[in-house]
């Protein structure tokens, strides 16, 4: 057994290193045909980027990745500079027709998406003609070699029951040198997807047979996240199955995560757009569903017909009729735990590194602060987002909706949510985004903690004060300060994964829906101490 | 202002101090030679195991002390002058007090055996036996084999302990079954088995002769009683129960016995000086309860009744109904009521047991043969409410009541098995009963007693 998990370790290590080595693998170029059509497709004016373009990437030299990247963004920044000069000349002549002429010549968007799509196209060599083999080669040595690296703890763990033995001395899990490699790692693959997809083109490649089959377009990038994200989550669903299989909390609650994940969030949108619906996931409810009423979103939606105002009226119902009504039944723990992907995410991935989030005051402080501005950010940036589409205005108090979107998109949706929120899983512990930046959780957490029958119920004066809830609490909440004093925990942010109750050695814990009379129940003294409990009342 | 000074920092002490804190202004000083910040001693195993940090044993963040003026003294008092009212330190400080709470805890058992004070040898209790066993058995490497004697709570978890880390484990136990003089044999058969399915060599109905070293004066192997048989180990942890820690206190003028004797106020035969926790004993033991209790809780509780007392609310101490709980290896114990084993039940006191087919879970209620009044439950496996057992109890309820209501005692996580219905069917048919077992109502579980 120790033998397959050691060579399932080498088997994945492989993997991982075929995966990281293809970046650099393959040239790219294109011929005049296929950069004109390209050309013409995005319906560039300027000659310049043309020429520049025609010069940089038609060649029969083999570039690899990162020339090709920098030749085509410098050849972005050279058409656009040559306008940009043009347009300064113009100015200064107070040539107003002429100069208002050049706009049209310019580019916009990202040089490194430009990049991407130019490379999706230019792509030769062993992976993008054997996408089948190095698939293999890299998703699937991983896979193989995860699933053999995981699959033997069903005899090495021994019997059914909290397997926690030394998490804190090993160096993956105690912030050692594993865990700051994982965590360099994930960052890095965060930033390359967010800003620098042309670098990774070659792994979009490898996903490309799956996309068409799917959704019959090529992939892009976020096929390939998303593609990525759903074999993540179900190779440590695995692990998950096998940790706790004596807990059926935990087997339902990962299934259905994994559930939500594979069919909501990556199956149901593609194959909306094999149908030409607008891509859409029906359980991602704004406002973690940050561009729902961005006007682009409301346009599209606007335009699809009956069925886009399908998804327009169910995003609406979904935040404010279905969410608030199941979490006062059961608490925020069925979006967090039960459906959400990055809560998916963070129970399957993230479980290794629950224990490192923070416990003090200080933590408890700052999440507050912070969730509660992105929650307030998200509002006022929606505001915006519903005054243009209405009024038709592109700014409102002198501040551009753009503007604002594109801070919130980079700052939140792409630093916090995915390079902070998943990148320090390894440093931080596994809801990182979910505790401090989430602005659906903060929504949720205020009909948790205000109005649900949902609670961790402390059972009378069976703690021992040990710390495994708090410490395995990855919402970094003093489970323990409660279950000492014999105190229901009731906490906004409290996401109902239902460790801490695993965890506890003394059956201190369980998670329940009850009545809402009792449920916050703080008490002078514990059960089992007859003190004359009236004489205390009295006393106050 | 008065000055209260509690020797101690574990749960009877501290929880003194914070009620204390809560009810008055006075000064608090806690002494503690073991650590600074209180800890949760339970806990210490699964620092060792590698489940915990040490500082996730501590319950408040450092600056918890400074900030409800509850001031911290490290040292080790080494003796009390209580007409002056001063601690002396073995160190020659002085401390004055007005009052003074005794909470001192206890210290592992030591029989007397030959090569009891090797090195190597230890006790699973104090903070430093967990830095000895860090030194003496970090691996199996270095420790090829360990030796526990004494079958009780610490006993097991150590052997749990060491097999966390792959070191062989050789378990002496007196009794003929695990700790059978606590639990009936039903279900001291099925942790005998479970520790066995750990891998742990149980040796039961086997006394320890004696230890023998090396030339280095450590530990090389131990003598077994019965059959002369020598075991070589590296580690021998004595884990034959626990007694008070006062012998600080034999010149001190404070009657003792096996603890600090105490009235049900906690109060010592001299005046402003009280004692909580494991090393308080009881002039009259209180119900069926022991007269030193070594429980967590009822430590935490004495140091809630004592704060009433010393802030002019004189309270006695009453504990309620008994309740423990436990965790041998994979299987979570709990107990409400009284329960006792085959060896200590009365006359009037029948079983009615149940145990699962496959999975290690059972039950254990005890009752009255006669009056059919519920006494006690033993739950392996199945977590149980506190509060109803608290209020079945208080109400002297009857067997036939509890199974009926079991439903409404269950505190498993949700979607878990339910057993009720097996275990009623069970009693029925023993009893030529028809119990109807009733759905679980949250109107009943928050009606108070």
């Amino acid at each position: 057994m120790k033998f397959i998990k050691q060579t399932g370790l080498i088997i994945f290590l492989l993997g991982l290193f075929f995966f990281i080595g293809t970046i650099f693998t393959g040239s790219f170029r294109l011929t005049q045909t296929e950069l004109d059509n390209f050309i013409q497709e995005k319906g560039y004016k300027s000659d310049v980027i043309k020429s520049q373009l025609t010069n940089a990437i038609v060649t029969d030299k083999d570039l690899n990745i990162f020339e090709f990247s920098s030749r085509v963004r410098n050849a972005y920044n050279m058409s656009n500079k040559h306008y940009d000069k043009l347009i300064a000349k113009y100015d200064a002549e107070k040539n107003w027709d002429k100069k208002a002429a050049q706009f049209q010549y310019k580019i916009f968007g990202k040089p490194h998406s430009l990049s991407f799509s130019l490379a999706k196209k230019a792509g030769k060599g062993l992976l993008v003609e054997n996408t089948g083999l190095m698939w293999f080669l890299t998703f699937g040595l991983g896979i193989i070699g995860a699933l053999m690296f995981i699959i033997p703890d069903v005899i090495l763990l021994g019997k059914p029951g909290i397997k926690n033995d030394g998490i804190f001395l090993n160096a993956a899990t105690n912030r050692g040198w594993i865990g700051w490699f994982a965590f360099i790692f994930l960052v890095t693959f965060y930033i390359l997807l967010y800003f620098y997809p042309d670098l990774i083109v070659n792994w979009v490649y490898l996903v490309d047979p799956i996309s068409k089959s799917i959704s019959g377009n090529p992939a892009s990038q976020w096929f390939l996240y998303g593609f990525l994200y759903c074999v993540v989550m179900a190779v440590m669903a695995v692990r998950m199955y096998i940790k706790y299989r004596h807990n059926k909390y935990q087997i339902l609650r990962t299934t259905s995560v994994l559930f939500f994940q594979i069919v909501f969030a990556f199956l149901i949108p593609e194959i909306l757009v094999r149908f030409e619906k607008p891509w859409y996931d029906f359980k991602n409810a704004f406002p973690l569903d940050y561009d729902f009423f961005f006007k682009w979103n409301l346009d599209e939606l606007l335009s699809s017909g009956g069925f886009g105002l399908f998804i327009l009226v169910w995003g609406v119902v979904l935040t404010i009729v279905v969410v608030p009504v199941m979490v006062y039944f059961f608490g925020k723990r069925w979006y967090c735990s039960w459906v959400c992907g990055c809560g998916g995410l963070a129970e399957t991935l993230g479980d290794p590194y629950r224990q490192l989030s923070s416990k003090t005051l200080l933590s408890w402080r700052v999440e507050r602060i912070v969730i509660h501005a992105v929650l307030v950010f998200v509002l006022v940036m929606t505001g915006f987002a519903l005054y243009t589409f209405f009024s038709g205005a592109d700014q409102a108090l002198g501040i551009k909706t753009q503007t604002i979107q594109d801070i919130y998109g980079f700052l939140i949706g792409s630093i916090f949510a995915g390079v902070i929120g998943t990148g320090f899983y390894p440093i931080f512990g596994n809801r990182v985004w979910c505790r401090f930046g989430c602005p659906l959780a903060a929504y949720l957490g205020f009909i948790q903690r205000f109005k649900s029958r949902f609670r961790i119920t402390t059972n009378g004066g069976q703690c021992i004060s040990c710390g495994n809830c708090s410490t395995y609490c990855e919402q970094g909440i003093d489970v323990r300060a409660y279950a000492q004093k014999g105190e229901n925990i009731v906490r906004s942010s409290c996401v109902g994964c239902g460790v801490c109750s695993a965890v506890c050695p003394r059956g201190v814990l369980k998670l329940e829906n009850g009545p809402e009379e009792g449920r916050i129940n703080p008490t002078e003294i514990l059960l089992g101490n007859d003190v004359d409990l009236m004489d205390l009342v009295n006393k106050n | 202002m008065d000055h209260i000074v509690i020797i101690g920092n574990g749960i009877s002490g501290v929880t003194a101090a914070r009620h204390i804190r809560k009810n008055s202004d006075k000064k608090i000083t806690i002494v503690s030679a073991e650590n600074k910040y209180f800890f949760s001693r339970t806990a210490l195993m699964y620092v060792y195991m590698g489940h915990l940090k040490f500082s996730h044993t501590q319950p408040y963040e450092d600056w918890f002390w400074e900030k409800n003026s509850i001031d911290l003294k490290q040292g080790f008092v080494g003796n009390i002058n209580t007409k002056e009212k001063v601690l002396n330190f073995s160190n020659g400080e002085n401390l004055t007090y007005d009052q003074l709470i005794i909470a001192t805890g206890s210290k592992p058992n030591k029989f007397g055996w030959p090569g009891q004070d090797l090195d190597g040898v230890m006790g699973m209790y104090h903070k430093q036996d967990l830095e000895k066993l860090e030194k003496y058995a970090p691996n199996n490497d270095i420790c090829k084999r360990a030796v526990i004697v004494g079958g009780g709570l610490i006993g097991i978890e150590l052997a749990e302990m060491l097999r966390s880390r792959k070191i062989p484990v050789t378990f002496l136990v007196r009794e003929a079954s695990f700790w059978n003089g606590v639990l009936p044999a039903q279900e001291s058969a099925m942790i005998n088995e479970h520790i066995k399915e750990h891998h742990i060599d149980l040796r039961l109905s086997t006394n320890l002769k004696e230890i023998k070293a090396d030339e280095n004066g450590r530990v090389k192997s131990v003598i077994i009683e019965e059959t002369g048989e020598e075991i070589y180990c590296d580690v021998v942890g004595l884990t034959a129960g626990v007694t008070p820690n006062i012998n600080f206190l034999k010149e001190s003028g404070i009657a003792l016995g096996r603890g600090v004797k105490v009235n049900r106020f906690l109060e010592t035969n001299i005046k402003d000086i009280y004692a909580i926790g494991d090393c308080a004993e009881q002039h009259e033991a209180i119900g069926q309860r022991r007269n030193i209790e070594a429980v967590w809780y009822t430590g935490r509780m004495m140091g809630e009744t004592v704060a009433q007392t010393i802030c002019n609310h004189k309270t006695a101490y009453k504990p309620g109904h008994w309740f423990n709980s436990a965790k041998f290896l994979d299987i979570e114990y709990q107990t409400y009521g009284w329960v006792f084993s085959e060896r200590g039940k009365k006359e009037n006191e029948a079983y009615f047991q149940w145990r699962h087919p496959k999975d290690n879970k059972c039950i254990t209620i005890s009752f009255d043969k006669n009056s059919n009044k519920f006494l006690g439950i033993n739950t392996f496996g199945i977590r149980m409410r506190h509060e109803i057992f608290d209020k079945w109890l208080t109400e002297n309820k009857s067997i036939e009541h509890v199974l009926e209501y079991l439903a409404d005692a269950n505190f498993d996580p949700e979607f878990y098995k339910f057993h009720e219905a097996e275990i009623i069917a069970k009693f029925n048919q023993e009893n030529n009963t028809n119990i109807q077992r009733k759905k679980k109502s949250w109107k009943r579980i928050f009606s108070k007693a």
